[in-house]
């Protein structure tokens, strides 16, 4: 039984569950108590005490976000003694701090900036502590910066590594002033098991983790007249980029996006939900086809379940983590990387430009993808196939830097060869979207008829619940699949990589009762990707997929064979799904990594 | 040092054997309630220096149902100038043990820990001994408890209960939030009942004599008597058991070098008593209460190389984990010797003052808490020093 | 390597492989061969279970858990405000000298590290000083050279 209690916040009366922090009592009645360390996400550390108040009878200020609120609590949040405190701690990091916030990638979206500033801390207060060896910053990764002067140790980054992730790249080190975030034996964040996700750039404060940063190598390639730029847009980017200019999260501005990138000079703006649709063409076909080796040929080599391979934090995850079990993935390249390899053949073939003239680059949810890109066996074009992955915030970042009046900007439409999606494409950008769009064309295949599900909505595999299963039963197959007649296929859809973590140890342990498994590394999909606006939180999630799902209900085609430059694609240039030329240029294969 | 004004006492080291476990014996005879009302009787509140009552400890320890609790007695000693838990685990084991023993029959555990700090690692092999004996005790008065020791590996904050759990949890030794409290979850999140090893052996010894000896030793608020570990400008430092309730005057006069001009009382994290406030300043509850360091620093000493000796023990040994204890520790050293060095002015002072109390007030646990005593004890008597 | 292995799984017999066991371990190996190298941790944290980086992070927290090469005999001694007093510094510089190394460095022949320590727990005896686990206490300089000398001809 939940028991209620009474307590009263700044005179205040409000009633909470037992067990209800202070810090939530006082959000309940709209009473703000500054954070840094806490984050909705993740569990409580209750270590930079900033959100300290006071409560009568207690001698010493409570940290609001870790002291349980009990019946008859009398609190303060905002006395004399709280705001002294609270500005000699902002003013204590800031000393620790490398404060040149003119030359910070995250500058005006920094949470310890902002409470310097409200706080009006003066900088001379107090001494610099901040030290030599915090001076330099690991660039080693594709992926990610990781600048220790800016750390104000939270820990926000180690949690989410460790709470979220399950990969523990990152760690506590050391102790007293010495103790700093570091990786193992403060390797180079390349040479541990940092999936790329990007997931504690997203959560930190402050500017001491960011992605890499590729806008300049962009800004060239636009500015060269020798070169022709290609860009494709992921599905989760159009949901977020108004958040940079200030729209409510989950606001579409998929037109906005595409004429803005057309004004910042690109020579043909494409859509990475294409690929996504031939992703599910060429995944969908391939789990057939395992299924056809394992029942009709009986070929028991056959890995079940068969793992997404969209993701690629989830890709070096699983290279790290489980590298005995790498013949679960499926061999499908991600769209992303699929793209790549076709917009320096089929689409330069079309076009009539020389491959080594085109620059291929995808503007990303993702953080992982950068690395994805640098990925020495993403050449099957005979060039490196993407050369540069951006993230949503760094195209937010250069249509200010263009100038461009993105509220007021006329919406465009995605160029043609490579821009056509369905909403089957869009849905990628959603956890549990891939196994959606992969069910409504694979189910279509092998019984002629739509997925059984109210609009083509498969809601089981919907929602945020980090671990979701669903089953669906062919029946009145098709004459060639009807060795499937009868079979429940079993699927499953994991994001975040602890739940990913669970469904591999469910296959290493023989017991996984699936076929077919969605993984994504970042918690609610691609829309909660690293490299999506800062904050994220459950609601924002929410919000974003909703958003997604929108502009699913709203496209006319929402399954991927339908897709017609797709159709296209296999008529004039791949041959069939599955076939020589799809091998050699959208699948690829796997390395086993170490586990440091 | 004729006419001592200090009341001595003897219940901690006594007559010794390390076979003798007649009060471990006759004490798990009795019911736990009536073991707990004589602790509770006795008045002793917790050596280490927080000062809980230790009998509240027990008693709520018993109510709670869990299938598992534990007794663990902390043996990290590493505050600056103490050694008193040094004589006892080397001197009288067993009475640590009986200790630990009555408390796991009282409270209803079966597994007890004794968390060793890594300097005393020297002391294993005797005190796997005296365990041998203890064990072997233990099965003939068929009583399901046992000892395990864990072994700290060099860091001052794992004293703090909660660091130390997380320390003998394979953590680092990082303080928890409370509440929750140990007695409520502790150890591996069970109610646990942690105890210093002075108050375990005093537990144990009340046993023995009863509680009504025991409350008659010290004052009202400072019951019984309590070690102290005395160094520094001392013609005879080492390990004393004192009835508490002394003033810091009469303390001085028996063990001081004639030429005293401040006592460091509880260590780093401690108070600094100046010569003039000797003769009104009580060692106890009532006044100043200790883990038992007592520094004495005569007038050729520099209390500004005695704070900063201090400040660095704390920017070392703080886990670091928050902001003002991380931070505060290196701004109080790092600005006193500004102010040393010309490079900050006086008034400077008064800032660092002011975030000493900041310190204490936001700090997360009783190390960062604690360094504005000597801080600010040292800085107000000794302002000449810490300027000029 | 496969020594550290050897080693490793000889204690983890002893300790097991929960979280729990990981000071235990990183203690045996400290005990062995006075500290701990990166194959020692990354092999422990795959006994574990657990993430190199949390084996690096919890070992790194502790004093005497040391991760970078060190001496046959740790020589620690004790910087606490009461050895000051009692003549600490003259015993470094005694150590130094006999040794012919600075403190946190190690001889060339790999016998001895001089490093220094907070309190160890015998102020009633200062200066003291810690060689492996092995108290010294009342320390002068003259004893200090005997007590080398003494480590030494062990050889």
């Amino acid at each position: 039984m939940e028991q209620l209690i009474q307590l009263t916040i700044d005179n205040i009366p409000v009633e909470v569950i037992e067990g209800t922090t202070i810090l939530d009592a006082a959000k309940k009645i709209g009473v703000k108590i500054p954070t840094l360390c806490h984050h909705e996400d993740l569990c409580v550390a209750g270590n930079c005490r900033i959100c300290v108040v006071e409560v009568q009878g207690q001698r010493n200020l409570s940290a609001s976000c870790a002291t349980p609120a009990t019946n008859g609590m009398v609190i303060k949040t905002n006395t004399p003694k709280i705001r002294k405190t609270r500005r000699d701690l902002l003013g204590l990091l800031v000393s620790e701090h490398n404060t040149q916030c003119t030359t910070c990638y995250r500058s005006m979206n920094c949470e310890l900036q902002l409470l310097a500033s409200e706080y009006n801390v003066d900088n001379n207060i107090f001494l610099s502590v901040l030290k030599e060896s915090d001076k330099k910053i690991d660039r080693s990764s594709y992926s990610i910066e990781k600048d220790p002067s800016k750390c104000i140790r939270c820990q926000r980054c180690v949690r989410t590594c460790s709470e979220l992730q399950g990969v523990n790249a990152l760690t506590v080190a050391h102790r007293g002033e010495h103790m700093r975030i570091e990786t193992f034996m403060d390797l180079p964040l390349n040479e541990v098991v940092c999936t790329n996700c990007g997931q504690c750039v997203n959560r930190c404060p402050t500017g001491a983790l960011t992605e890499r940063r590729y806008f300049d190598f962009l800004w060239d390639a636009i500015g060269d007249p020798t070169k022709h730029v290609v860009m494709n847009t992921a599905p989760a980017t159009r949901v977020v980029i108004g958040e940079a200019f200030g729209m409510p999260v989950g606001t579409r501005v998929t037109g906005k996006m595409v004429a803005a990138m057309k004004q910042l000079g690109m020579d043909s703006v494409l859509d990475t939900d294409f690929t996504a649709d031939l992703t599910i063409i060429e995944e969908g076909t391939e789990l057939l086809t395992r299924l056809k080796k394992l029942i009709v040929d009986g070929d028991k080599t056959q890995k079940f379940p068969m793992l997404t391979s969209c993701s690629p934090g989830w890709i070096k995850f699983i290279e790290h983590m489980y590298p005995d079990h790498l013949g679960h993935l499926s061999t499908c390249k991600s769209p992303q990387q699929m793209f790549g390899a076709l917009a320096k053949t089929y689409y330069a073939e079309k076009k009539g430009l020389d491959p080594k003239n085109i620059v291929s680059v995808a503007i990303m949810p993702c953080a992982a993808k950068k690395y994805e890109a640098n990925r020495p066996e993403m050449k099957a074009s005979g060039y490196q196939d993407v050369d540069a992955g951006l993230t949503s915030r760094e195209l937010s970042h250069m249509i200010k830097q263009a100038g461009i009046d993105f509220m007021r900007i006329e919406e465009k439409h995605y160029d043609s060869i490579m821009g056509e999606s369905t909403g089957a494409g869009v849905i990628f950008g959603a956890t549990g979207g891939v196994m959606e769009a992969a069910l409504r064309t694979v189910y279509e295949i092998v019984t002629g008829r739509e997925v059984p599900f109210k609009n083509l909505d498969i809601t089981p595999v919907r929602g945020m619940e980090g671990i979701r299963e669903a089953s669906i039963k062919l029946e009145n197959c098709v004459e060639a699949w009807k060795f499937l007649e009868g079979v429940e296929v079993k699927v499953a859809v994991a994001h975040g990589l602890l739940n990913a973590r669970k469904i591999m140890d469910q296959i290493a342990a023989g017991t996984s009762p699936y076929h077919f498994i969605e993984v994504m590394a970042c918690p609610g999909g691609c829309l909660g990707g690293g490299g999506q606006p800062i904050p994220t939180n459950e609601e924002i999630r929410k919000k974003r997929a909703q958003a997604i799902y929108e502009e699913d209900a709203n496209m006319p085609k929402r399954k991927s064979h339908d897709n017609e430059e797709v159709q296209l694609l296999y008529k004039e240039f791949l041959g069939e799904a599955n076939g020589h030329k799809s091998h050699e240029l959208l699948h690829t294969h796997y390395t086993k990594r170490n586990k440091v | 040092m004729n006419q001592s004004k200090l009341k001595r006492s003897d219940i901690i080291f006594g007559k010794y054997t390390p076979t003798d476990y007649n009060v471990l014996e006759k004490t798990v005879k009795r019911p736990p309630e009536e073991i707990i009302s004589d602790i509770i009787k006795s008045g002793i509140r917790g050596r280490g220096g927080a000062g809980f009552p230790t009998g509240l400890k027990w008693k709520y320890a018993a109510t709670l149902k869990s299938d598992e609790k534990y007794v663990v007695c902390n043996a990290d000693e590493g505050e600056p100038g103490t050694f008193k838990d040094r004589e006892i685990l080397l001197r009288v084991p067993r009475k640590i043990f009986s200790g630990m023993a009555i408390c796991g029959y009282v409270i209803g555990a079966k597994k007890g820990f004794l968390y060793l700090r890594g300097e005393y690692a020297f002391m294993l092999p005797q005190l796997y001994k005296d365990l041998e004996i203890l064990d072997a005790k233990l099965k003939e008065l068929a009583l399901d408890f046992s000892i395990e020791i864990r072994l700290g590996s060099g860091a001052y904050v794992c004293g703090e209960e909660t660091a130390l759990f997380e320390s003998m949890e394979g953590y680092r030794g990082e303080p928890r939030n409370k509440p929750p409290y140990p007695v409520v979850a502790g150890f591996r999140n069970k109610p646990t009942v942690i105890n210093n090893v002075e108050t375990i052996v005093t537990a144990q010894t009340i046993c023995k004599i009863g509680p009504e000896d025991y409350a008659n030793l010290g004052t009202t608020d400072s019951r019984g008597s309590k070690l102290f570990s005395v160094s520094g400008d001392t013609p005879i430092p080492g390990v004393y058991e004192l009835e508490l309730g002394m003033t810091l005057a009469d303390f001085v006069e028996e063990y001081g070098d004639g030429d005293t001009k401040a006592v460091q009382v509880g260590g780093a994290s401690g108070f600094c008593v100046p010569r003039k406030k000797f003769a009104e300043t009580i060692i106890g509850f009532e006044g100043i209460p200790t883990g038992g360091s007592m520094m004495l620093f005569n007038n050729k000493r520099s209390m500004y190389h005695v704070l900063q000796n201090f400040l660095e023990f704390f920017c070392e040994e703080s886990c670091g984990q928050c902001t003002p204890c991380r931070i505060g520790t290196q701004q109080l050293r790092d600005g006193l010797k500004a102010i040393k060095d010309k490079v900050k002015d006086e008034d400077y002072l008064e800032t660092l003052l002011g975030l000493t109390e900041t310190m204490k007030l936001s700090a997360k646990c009783g190390l960062g808490q604690s360094v504005a005593n000597a801080f600010k004890s040292i800085v107000e008597n000794f302002t000449e020093e810490m300027v000029y | 390597m496969s020594e550290t292995i050897e080693l490793i799984d000889k204690y983890v017999v002893k300790y097991g492989r929960t979280r729990e066991a990981l000071m235990p371990l990183l203690q045996a190996i400290v005990e062995e061969k006075n500290y701990l190298t990166r194959d020692d941790m990354a092999e422990i944290a795959t006994r574990l279970n657990i993430s190199a980086a949390d084996v690096y992070g919890t070992a790194s927290f502790y004093a005497f858990l040391d991760l970078e090469k060190r001496g046959k005999y740790v020589i620690r001694v004790c910087k606490s405000i009461i050895a000051e007093m009692k003549g600490k510094k003259e015993i470094t510089k005694t150590l130094e000298n006999v040794l012919k190394i600075k403190v946190g460095e190690t001889t060339a022949d790999g016998m001895f590290t001089l490093l220094e320590t907070n309190d160890i727990g015998w102020s009633d005896k200062e200066p003291s000083m810690l060689i492996n686990h092995t108290p010294y206490t009342d320390l002068t300089p003259d004893k200090v050279i005997q007590i080398i000398t003494e480590y030494r001809n062990r050889h």
